[in-house]
């Protein structure tokens, strides 16, 4: 029999039991859209994590630090064994030399150090401790500052600050809007390291000490208060209204990276330096963060960069993990979504060997007027699968429906909680044809054991079968 | 009722073999009862002419309907072989069978066995769409077949909106809507009153014998005596499976 002869045939005999077909097909809608609510919740909020690291600019850099310990085979390495042959080797020290070498890798765009600092930031008469970030010029396009309300800094060198929203609240009188911060001026009181003289000058001369340049060779250097003051260009969105920032160079407020470099403020690294070394070998970072071409370079530029002799980190590594533990929760998800379809598929048996009891007779004629065994299976296949196919199609609609009921209901909720309502559903296009195809399948699969049965049937019996 | 029969022929080729349209040969068909063998035909030869109308007379249980049912296709000897328009049943496959019921057999049932679900018009239509004859041709087929017994009017009605005598004619345009050359009728009057019943009989008689071009071969099942006599060319009695009479009328 054609194909449109069986559809028409198959398409007539599940309209003429329209209640128990349509509940079996709505028992497969239902499972379909179990599946797809389940895993669209799983695909939203991976797309979700995504959108949020890639916004931030950190599945393309590379964090570097100074590797920590004392070296493998040295008195107090301990009992650890050497994880590779760097291990063996003194840690490096991550200077600008170190920094020129790094920039000359392979597909590194930028490589900017890390410079994060406590200073107090003061508008009178308020005053707030604040974790202060030197932002290199590339972040004004990787997102970091989405939401920002004002301007990026005019130029590399600008004395302007950029302030998260929170610390602008903090800043300002009570209930003004933190983006009235914008425009005016706030002091920044910081630590600032100055450069002693070599002992012989230092007892002959009186004239003040300068701070330490990147290059000054120095036999120490005290650290004296010092302040200054930078003109608000900008304000972020405050943390309770989604703001607020992620990644390596995260602050309450920003400065041009390298206006924040010349500030000379005191880094952690400075006082480990001091006791390293006895004299001064110029400027050295705490960190130093590489911005790679694409997040495809970020595995290479790490293992480069370890084999330099340095500590590399980046969200790759995490970003794999989380990979994986959302294709374990799709896949757990999936299970499960899949279970109502399970038992939806019983149903289909079910209505199947039903529909062979009361069509026994009916099965008789068809194969006396000349119906093979394979035209029966066929039509019998033909009804799973219309059952499947319709059921697959209202199911994905109705897993729709349901993932938008839960992402308004989610909406609701955050709000209430005074959270903002990310995306956490999408159903793409390759789950609703899979879903489709998946229910196709799983009701043909349902319909092999009714079809040979009904395709089994001896004519003589079904023609006596009243 | 009398429904003449205008151009209700058989294909000009028959495709016999040496003018026989069934030849059966040593055929037997036992069953397994528990312990007991129930031998419902056995070894019965018999041989069907060309266009010659065959009544088998027996009483209940005697394998009439089991012959029937072994020469259509739908069931298969235990032993022996079955010839019909010159081809064995018993070495065709389970799909040969089919197009052999399909194509070359039409079969009219004592209790009508249309599908209740589906019209006239769909009901006729079943072996066309088995035959997987083009679409376009279908409508008209199954228009002719339903106008030639007499229900031209009644395509869009379903079988429980009909007599029997009208059911039993729908059954008759279905049987021949492929145009077959071997009509088995089991005991197509046994559901019908007397006079209904002899409308049907005539409108087999014409099947038969048309009044123009060659007729079809004709077996029919029955118990009634009378009505072999009147319309069969020959009447061949069984009697527990065995052929136990044989009476050549025309």
């Amino acid at each position: 029999m054609k194909v449109r002869d069986l559809t028409e045939l198959a398409a007539r005999n599940l309209r003429e039991a329209i209640l128990r077909n349509s509940l079996t097909t709505l028992g497969i809608a239902v499972g379909v859209a179990s599946l797809v609510a389940l895993l669209s919740l799983g695909v939203g909020l991976q797309q979700l994590v995504d959108r949020s690291v890639a916004h931030a600019g950190l599945f393309d850099t590379v964090s570097v630090r100074q590797r920590q310990g004392v070296p493998f085979g040295q008195p107090g390495g301990g009992g650890r064994l050497p994880r590779d042959a760097s291990d063996l080797q003194p840690p490096r020290a991550l200077d600008e030399a170190t920094r020129r070498e790094i920039a000359a890798l392979p597909n590194v765009l930028e490589v900017n150090p890390e410079v994060r600092f406590t200073a107090e930031a003061r508008r009178e008469p308020n005053s707030q401790l604040v974790l202060v970030s030197g932002m290199a010029q590339s972040s004004q396009s990787s997102g970091t500052l989405d939401g920002l309300i004002g301007h990026f800094f005019t130029t590399a060198d600008a004395e302007e600050a950029i302030v998260q929203g929170d610390l602008a609240k903090r800043l300002l009188p009570e209930g003004q809007a933190p983006a009235s911060l914008v425009g005016q001026e706030i002091v920044l009181r910081f630590a600032q390291r100055q450069a002693l003289p070599p002992p012989s000058q230092q007892s002959a001369s009186d004239a003040p000490n300068q701070a330490v340049g990147p290059d000054e060779e120095a036999m120490g250097f005290s650290i004296v208060p010092s302040e200054k003051k930078f003109l608000v260009v900008g304000v972020t969105p405050a943390s309770d209204s989604g703001g607020g920032q992620i990644g390596f160079n995260s602050g309450g407020l920003y400065l041009p990276l390298s206006v924040a470099e010349k500030l000379q403020v005191v880094q952690g690294s400075d006082l480990r330096d001091v006791a390293r070394t006895s004299s001064g070998e110029g400027q050295r970072y705490s960190a130093l963060n590489i911005r790679a071409a694409s997040p495809a370079a970020v595995a290479q530029i790490e293992t480069s960069v370890k084999q330099m002799g340095f500590a590399a980190f980046s969200l790759i590594d995490v970003t794999r993990n989380l990979r994986t533990f959302f294709a374990v929760f799709d896949l757990f998800l999936g299970i499960f979504g899949s279970l109502a379809l399970a038992v939806a598929s019983m149903g289909i048996v079910n209505t199947l060997v039903m529909a062979i009891l009361e069509r026994r007779r009916e099965i008789g004629v068809l194969k006396a007027l000349g119906a093979a065994n394979r035209d029966v299976r066929q039509l019998f296949f033909a009804e799973a699968g219309v059952m499947g196919f319709a059921g697959g199609v209202f199911g994905v609609a109705l897993g729709w429906a349901i993932g938008r009921v839960i992402q308004f209901g989610t909406a609701i909720y955050l709000k209430r909680q005074g959270l903002n309502s990310p995306n956490i559903w999408t159903v793409p296009w390759w789950l609703v044809l899979g879903a489709i195809v998946f229910a196709v399948l799983v009701s043909l699969a349902s319909g092999i054991y009714p079809a040979s049965r009904a395709a089994r049937l001896d004519p003589v019996e079904a023609l006596r079968y009243e | 009722m009398r429904v003449t029969l205008h151009s209700m022929n058989a294909p000009e080729n028959p495709g016999s073999s040496n003018g026989l349209a069934i030849r059966a040969d040593r055929v037997s068909r036992h069953y397994k009862m528990g312990e007991a063998l129930i031998r419902a035909v056995d070894e019965i030869s018999l041989n069907v002419r060309q266009g010659e109308f065959l009544a088998l007379l027996g009483a209940s249980g005697s394998g009439k309907s089991t012959l029937l049912n072994l020469i259509a296709g739908l069931d298969r000897p235990s032993s022996g072989a079955i010839f019909a328009q010159g081809h064995d049943l018993a070495t065709m496959s389970s799909e040969e069978l089919a197009r052999h019921r399909n194509k070359t057999i039409g079969i009219v049932f004592q209790s009508f066995q249309l599908l209740p679900r589906m019209t006239l018009e769909e009901n006729v239509e079943l072996p066309l769409r088995l035959a997987e004859v083009p679409r376009g041709e279908r409508p008209n087929r199954v228009r002719e077949a339903l106008e030639r017994v007499g229900l031209g009017a009644r395509v869009k009605h379903r079988p429980t909106e009909l007599s029997g005598g009208e059911q039993q004619r729908a059954v008759i345009a279905r049987a021949l809507v492929n145009q077959p050359m071997i009509l088995l009728a089991d005991e197509p009057t046994g559901n019908l009153d007397s006079k209904t019943g002899e409308g049907i009989m005539n409108l087999i008689a014409e099947i038969h014998r048309p009044p123009s071009g060659p007729g079809r071969t004709i077996v029919m099942v029955t118990h009634e005596r009378g009505l072999a006599e009147r319309y069969a060319d020959r009447i061949v009695t069984l009697s527990d499976g065995q052929l136990s009479r044989e009476e050549r009328l025309r």
